[in-house]
């Protein structure tokens, strides 16, 4: 047994779940009507919690081009791009990225965990000096330890301890690479990317942003928030994904450094991987013209986000930073957010529970992720079951 | 800067507020075993140690500490390079 030893602890933490009356926090999804609606335990439930941004999974033309590209192509590769071969289509969404980003070239990976792993384990090694925001997500944390390089943490949103960092590398700065995201996942808060792609420059480092919450998001094209931020220049590569906006799954990177396309010799987790299926390719062309061309999804998904960060602020719930699509809730303790957690499910509405070590600083989280597939209507419920249930837990508090 | 004894004192006074239970820290005091730190705490005492001492300690490093002499042996070199 000695090998599960290191599980314990995870035992202990299902049998207290267990012991507060909650089975399992891998919620089932029976079946799925739409974007935002599945059948859970039996209920019809409002999907709030599926980072689904535009919506765009049941997307006609997204449907279409991948059951075209499965009658077409087959269901899978079968391989790796290096050892069994390239598709056409792989190619072809590969200019798509670059003629959206305005970059010179892409890449594109099976997942976004494993575009952080390829792009860093091959951009960094001994020697090399990584900066990432403490917020970072898990898989740039793993991609930095990939490749051997000295891995450097900084104040989450904070150029001026970025700043410090770089002084004290000295000369190292020339092999030094900035890490951060444009939206972060668990708080819906944004890097200050101003702010830190001036400190970049002044100290002559490299800057990556990882953009999977904020491509189709942010910016007067969706591009994310160095569009945003009107930064874009002063970015040498951008990491995305198609697990979000895009409604399928995969990753990609962008840059203008004609250096990017030697990474896929030099990146294990590129090399070794099967390739993406073609109907995930597909889908996923379908949904960056969709992305393209229909900026009101981008409004909707703001308007929803928007009213219901204004609506639970109003409820006195302690919230994430800043609206953004990612609706985060803080929590006292874990049994509250249990607690909460349960009785949306019960009314029908699933929300992301994290627990600490995973959120930021030590307190639990409730984490809504708005799409522009919500209704108005769907919206006002997800409200509504939050205010039942405060005003449950306040009259409990005051009994 | 590079004087361990030294170090190791400023270590012991760093670490002193995350002790709850009134422990006296000594040089083998396991920092996760002993004195119970998580991950989220082990990185706020790193942000305090890298203010104190001004420098950045890298993450990789962490891997091999365990104990608070550990810990002075990695920041000893860590300075001496600086």
């Amino acid at each position: 047994m000695a090998i599960f030893d290191k599980f314990q602890h995870l035992v202990e933490a299902r049998q207290e779940l267990a012991e507060s009356g909650v089975s399992s926090i891998n919620v089932v999804m029976e079946k799925i009507i739409s974007p935002t609606e599945a059948i859970v335990n039996g209920r019809h439930t409002i999907l709030a919690g599926t980072n689904n941004y535009l919506g765009l999974t049941f997307d006609p033309d997204c449907i279409d081009a991948a059951c075209k590209a499965v009658h077409d192509q087959g269901t899978g590769t079968t391989g790796s791009r290096m050892a069994n071969g390239t598709y056409a289509s792989h190619v072809a969404l590969e200019r798509d990225l670059a003629d959206f980003f305005g970059c010179r070239g892409t890449i594109v990976f099976s997942t976004g965990y494993v575009a952080n792993l390829g792009v860093l384990a091959a951009l960094a090694g001994p020697g090399d000096v990584l900066l990432l925001d403490a917020d970072c997500h898990a898989s740039i944390y793993d991609g930095c330890r990939l490749g051997g390089a000295d891995v450097i943490r900084f104040r989450h949103n904070d150029a001026n301890d970025l700043e410090k960092r770089l002084k004290r590398l000295g000369e190292r700065t020339e092999n030094a690479l900035i890490l951060v995201e444009g939206i972060y996942s668990m708080l819906g808060d944004r890097a200050p990317l101003a702010d830190i792609a001036a400190v970049k420059n002044k100290y002559g480092a490299y800057l990556l942003v990882d953009e999977a919450h904020s491509v189709g998001v942010l910016g007067e094209n969706g591009r994310g928030l160095a569009e945003e931020a009107g930064v874009e220049d002063s970015v040498d590569f951008i990491v995305g994904t198609f697990s979000k906006s895009l409604g399928a799954i995969g990753g990609y990177c962008v840059s203008n450094h004609p250096e990017l396309e030697l990474i896929r010799y030099a990146s294990r987790p590129y090399i070794f991987t099967a390739s993406p299926s073609p109907s995930i390719i597909a889908s996923t062309r379908a949904a960056l013209a969709a992305l393209r061309a229909r900026p009101e999804l981008r409004q909707k998904l703001w308007d929803n986000a928007r009213r219901l960060y204004q609506r639970l602020q109003e409820m006195g719930f302690v919230l994430g930073p800043e609206p953004s699509p990612i609706v985060a809730i803080r929590l006292g303790n874990k049994a509250e957010a249990l607690g909460l957690w349960t009785g949306l499910l019960e009314h029908g509405v699933y929300v992301n529970m994290v627990l600490p070590p995973a959120t930021p600083d030590n307190f639990p989280l409730l984490r809504c992720s708005m799409s522009a597939g919500h209704s108005p209507e769907q919206v006002e419920q997800i409200c509504e079951a939050f205010a039942v249930l405060r005003h449950g837990a306040l009259a409990s508090q005051n009994a | 800067m590079g004087d361990y004894q030294d170090i190791l004192n400023r270590l012991f006074e760093i670490i002193k507020p995350s002790v709850k239970d009134g422990r006296q820290l000594e040089e083998d005091t396991d920092l996760v075993a002993d004195l119970g730190l998580d991950s989220l705490k082990v990185m706020t005492l790193v942000e305090e140690v890298e203010d104190q001492f001004d420098i950045s300690i890298p993450l990789n490093i962490l891997a091999n500490v365990r104990t608070i002499r550990d810990f002075a042996l990695q920041l000893q070199q860590l300075t001496e390079e600086g």
